[in-house]
């Protein structure tokens, strides 16, 4: 029997590629999952691994995210004190900071120390959103990088985003792009992992990164 | 390392068939947007867009069963234009697999359309698809207009509105991009309205797909390199096989555009 993957519903953006994306990696790898799309926080429980996408603005996304019942306290549950591996992409990334600073000042999750800002490149050509590929550079070896190569050769990663989460903590720092600065690509600690960039939409790297995800054993 | 400039190949669908059907060497099925949507997503291309010109409501549904299908077989960013008019008609395209949307008549029609849209779904995920033609005589629209208009409806409909005052309009209500199509370049292989295209690019902050017009591979360098967009747009020179997506981006390359080439 495999593992139950849940990719978190609440009403934010493109699940149906997260979860063909999921199960594509599953299948190219020989990995043995049931990818479920859900809202239900009990499905969530008896999850062995958490996923947690989002578009949108991060208030927004908060806000789907806490009316849905019972979700919240189940994360927390599941990824904190049982330490099941989670996934945030993109804004789902956002949501582990402690602030996000998009349109107010909203609370976030909390486990990764730093706020979510605006992404301010230094040349005023470079266009905001960050919009499309872009390499990344590596901070930390981390296992969902295997087998991915980075730097300004690697592989490409789809951005798509205006703000990105800045860390306190430079161990949670895994991964970065360059777009006029610093951008964080990638954060993680323990048990958990975050990309600003979606990797069920970045073809080899983000399958290969969804495997890793898969097979890892924090 | 940087930010690629993208290239995007354009399908035009029409009851969930490509229209005048796409010329790749080994394809089953040349009507297929999947099977084109697969062949383009293998050869390197960065982003997708599919054009719904369907006319009937019942056949708009096709769309749907289109992107669906995409979705599970690519996994590269795919936008789909053509007719989206309500946040229900966003919010089906993106559950069926679609990443973003391009708004065009609504936008002219109901520009408040637009900040709703990004407001509930993100301005990365709202492109707003300008058609633009040049306007007849200069100072039609009165003082402090740029020779542009924008046009609705495929390009038969003038509407009046300067089409820089637009664009800044567009983006201000939450558009993240601006698809930007010259009427009057388009499906003549002259190459891109340059003018057009830098005039908007300089004068908002968010990327333009410049469209409509390319003939050859220059085009494509030209559009980013003296229009300033951050990607472009064509159809005929990849649908029929005169170039591949690999050759633009080898002469981009060369030309000393970034773009990604990876292998997949």
């Amino acid at each position: 029997m495999g593992e139950i993957i849940t990719i978190i519903d609440y009403g934010s953006g493109n699940l149906r590629s997260a979860q063909k994306a999921f199960q594509r990696a599953a299948y190219e790898n020989d990995i043995d999952v049931e990818v479920l799309v859900t809202d239900d926080a009990e499905l969530v429980r008896k999850a062995d691994r958490i996923v947690l996408p989002g578009v949108g603005a991060f208030a927004d996304c908060r806000a789907g995210l806490l009316a849905v019942s019972g979700m919240r306290e189940t994360l927390e549950e599941k990824v904190l004190a049982s330490g099941v591996p989670y996934f945030g992409i993109c804004v789902g990334m956002q949501l582990m900071a402690e602030r996000g600073l998009e349109k107010g000042e909203h609370e976030g999750f909390g486990w990764i120390k730093g706020d979510v800002v605006p992404i301010t490149p230094s040349d005023r050509a470079l266009k905001v959103p960050h919009m499309g590929w872009n390499t990344l550079h590596k901070h930390q070896t981390h296992p969902l990088f295997a087998d991915i190569d980075t730097g300004p050769n690697g592989l490409h990663a789809y951005f798509v985003h205006s703000y990105h989460l800045v860390v306190t903590k430079t161990e949670e720092l895994i991964a970065g792009a360059n777009y006029g600065g610093e951008i964080t690509a990638c954060v993680g600690r323990d048990n958990m992992i975050g990309t600003q960039f979606h990797p069920e939409k970045s073809q080899k790297l983000g399958l290969t990164m969804i495997a890793n995800f898969l097979e890892w054993k924090p | 390392m940087t930010l690629k400039t993208r290239i995007i190949p354009c399908l035009d669908v029409k009851d969930g068939r490509v229209v005048k059907g796409v010329n790749f060497v080994d394809f089953v099925d040349a009507g297929d947007p999947v099977e084109a949507a697969m062949a383009y997503d293998a050869a390197g291309a960065d982003e997708l867009t599919f054009l719904d010109i369907t006319a009937s409501h019942e056949g708009r549904e096709t769309i749907f069963d289109v992107v669906a299908r995409t979705a599970e077989h690519c996994f590269m960013p795919v936008t789909v234009g053509g007719g989206v008019r309500t946040i229900e008609d966003i919010r089906k395209l993106l559950l069926s697999g679609a990443d973003k949307v391009a708004i065009n008549s609504a936008a002219v029609t109901d520009p408040d359309f637009i900040a709703r849209a990004a407001d509930k779904f993100g301005n990365q995920c709202i492109v707003v698809s300008v058609d633009v033609k040049q306007r007849l005589s200069q100072g039609v629209g009165g003082d402090n207009c740029s020779e542009w208009e924008i046009f609705t409806h495929g390009g038969r409909k003038a509407t009046g509105i300067d089409a820089l005052e637009f664009a800044h309009k567009m983006v201000e209500l939450g558009a993240g991009e601006l698809l930007v199509t010259s009427m009057d370049c388009d499906g003549t292989k002259n190459g891109f309205d340059l003018e057009l295209t830098r005039a908007i690019s300089d004068s908002v902050p968010v990327p333009i797909i410049a469209s409509g017009g390319v003939g050859t591979l220059d085009h494509l360098v030209d559009g980013v390199k003296i229009g300033h967009a951050s990607a472009v747009l064509a159809a005929s020179i990849f649908h029929f096989g005169e170039f591949s997506i690999g050759e633009a981006k080898a002469h981009m390359a060369k030309n000393g555009i970034p773009v990604r080439l990876d292998k997949s």
